[in-house]
């Protein structure tokens, strides 16, 4: 994407080039202003938010805030603070993107190296699935999981991630793999070497950048996720977004908006990290994730 | 018998895959249309009463809001999300210094959850302590912005918020789509004397095209499917000013104990997205074909 060598640039005068440095800097305030009201805010006072600016910095830095979103808010009936929910999305958000990740890099190297009659259709089903909007499958889940006796646990967070994630890991890889070539997986079982062993020694060596792609996708997408947790998640098993929802909008008590901003600062973390991180790998996820075929 | 399970390792391996996306999508999906054809209310039951929960559904007055506000807030989302996206790629595509950063501040908004998007604009845009306030302490007396607390603007403020999300992504996708351009094309029109804004806007922005296809799928997809943000600025509110299909599926099934309609507005929501995607893929795939 940074081919700084581009020609299709105006040929413009520095009054024009001005006015695209201006207005690209006012947008970069714009996307950056909220991030910024999130971090001053969380290290005010709860007096100076409510009687001052909330577009100034504090005036006297205070960790309170900080310290009370993590280990000491109120959260539902408990004054945990939001450590045990970020523990519990952690606990779900590993395995998840695991799964998902490992079944992915197996079903694209079936799909592209040891085709059988029906494949294509299995994979335009697995497809589609990942547009279906899950309000869909949020009545016979929950059904499931009873019976299952993984309703209100992090086992049954596991599964649902691990099973609505199938489609996208399944088509990054399948892409991918698309482009590996083909006689070298050929070569290698003429010279005897099993499906797994082509796998393992072929072409996950090779897998680098799209397991990292995958992986930041899956990571995100369930982080960030909030549907499944609000309606599978029980008492011990809730995730960081139902619980940082819980505490802002819990209608008791006084609303202490630092602890909120500091709250919310705590659940991106871990994706706003990872993305600065690695954007380019976040990038080509995107991509993938729009332009299909 | 080693070949024989080499032979069959192949589809061994697929099966779990495939079995799980078969029930927990497609199976779920028949077991949800069958529920919207029986009389379920706090659990499933198996009573049939054919389309009456449509029939309901339609009559409802919090369905025809719930359309309306995605009508209002979809058609914005795509056409700002598209405009902005567009405007932002091509002031980068200028050969700008320190493009990489820019890049990344206007991207970072996707990589949060929408409940941490919908606390900051909630708050920011709160009468008593955000914008408005501000103002007013830097001696602008007289703002007024209140659209969060005002049953008739309180959409828009879901508007702004999703945009702010959304919005870096399509310029990210527009980028790309810029980027290969053949320079060989423009330096022609150039050398025929044709202006830069006369360029982008008889030659470049038409060959955006599938672009526009592409953000448009992704837009219209993830607008339907909104409930996050709806949750976490407002909940629905003020009233039931900024209800949604999803915000309303919900209510309907877990809170409201009328299982058979939640399922039924489940079946639209997903009769909405597909009518959407599927032509959209099948021509992606149809096309992907072509050029191999």
């Amino acid at each position: 994407m940074s081919h700084p060598s581009q020609e299709n640039a105006i040929n413009a005068g520095s009054l024009t080039r001005i006015l695209i440095y201006t207005l690209l800097i006012f947008f970069v305030i714009y996307y950056l202003l909220p991030l910024w009201v999130m971090v001053s805010n969380s290290l005010k006072t709860l007096d100076e938010i409510r009687g001052g600016d909330m577009l100034a910095p504090p005036k006297a830095i205070t960790l309170e805030p900080w310290r009370q979103a993590w280990s000491q808010t109120q959260i539902g009936v408990e004054a945990t603070g939001l450590k045990p929910y970020f523990i519990n999305s952690i606990i779900m958000v590993v395995p998840a993107v695991f799964l998902s990740t490992f079944l992915g890099a197996l079903n694209g190297y079936v799909m592209t190296k040891w085709e059988f009659p029906g494949v294509n259709l299995i994979f335009g089903l697995m497809l589609l699935a990942c547009f279906i909007p899950f309000q869909i499958v949020l009545i016979p889940m929950a059904r499931i999981l009873g019976m299952l006796g993984l309703a209100g646990t992090l086992g049954g967070l596991i599964l649902v991630h691990t099973v609505y994630g199938l489609g996208f890991t399944t088509l990054f890889f399948r892409n991918y793999y698309a482009a590996f070539p083909t006689e070298l997986v050929r070569a290698a079982q003429i010279d005897g070497a099993t499906f797994f062993q082509v796998f393992w020694r072929i072409l996950i060596p090779s897998s680098g950048p799209i397991i990292v792609v995958t992986i930041i996708w899956q990571f995100t997408n369930v982080w960030n996720d909030f549907l499944f947790g609000a309606s599978f998640s029980g008492y011990d098993s809730t995730p960081i977004t139902v619980a940082l929802n819980n505490l802002v909008n819990s209608s008791t008590g006084v609303k202490e908006y630092n602890v909120h901003f500091a709250g919310a600062i705590l659940a991106a973390l871990p994706t706003l990290i990872v993305y600065i991180v690695s954007g380019r790998y976040f990038v080509r996820g995107l991509m993938a994730g729009a332009v299909k075929g | 018998m080693r070949d024989r399970l080499q032979d069959w390792l192949p589809r061994i391996v697929l099966a779990p895959s495939f079995l799980a996306i078969l029930v927990f999508v497609y199976g779920f999906i028949l077991y949800t249309g069958w529920l919207s054809m029986t009389d379920s209310r706090m659990l499933p039951n198996n009573d049939f009463i054919g389309l009456d929960n449509y029939v309901k559904l339609f009559a409802l007055k919090h369905w025809s809001i719930a359309l309306k506000n995605l009508a209002i807030f979809g058609t914005l989302y795509i056409v700002i999300c598209s405009c902005l996206g567009l405007f932002l790629a091509i002031m980068l595509d200028q050969q700008i210094r320190n493009e990489g950063f820019i890049r990344t501040v206007y991207l970072y908004p996707m990589a949060i959850s929408f409940i941490v998007t919908g606390v900051a604009w909630k708050w920011f845009l709160d009468p008593g302590i955000g914008l408005e306030n501000t103002m007013h302490q830097w001696g602008w007396e007289s703002f007024e912005f209140k659209w969060i607390k005002d049953r008739n603007m309180a959409i828009y403020t879901i508007v702004i918020a999703a945009v702010w999300q959304s919005s870096g992504y399509v310029m990210a996708m527009f980028l790309a789509g810029l980027r290969g351009v053949d320079n060989e094309i423009i330096k022609a029109a150039q050398v025929d004397g044709a202006s830069g804004v006369l360029i982008y806007r008889r030659i470049i922005i038409p060959m955006m095209r599938p672009v526009f296809l592409s953000a448009f799928v992704v837009l219209t997809h993830l607008a339907i499917k909104s409930y996050d943000l709806v949750v976490a600025m407002t909940g629905g509110g003020p009233g039931r000013a900024t209800e949604v299909p999803a915000t309303f599926m919900y209510s309907y099934t877990f809170t409201r104990n009328q299982m058979g309609v939640g399922a039924s507005s489940a079946i639209i929501m997903l009769i909405m997205v597909f009518s959407i995607v599927v032509p959209y893929l099948y021509s992606e795939i149809r096309h992907g074909e072509k050029n191999r």
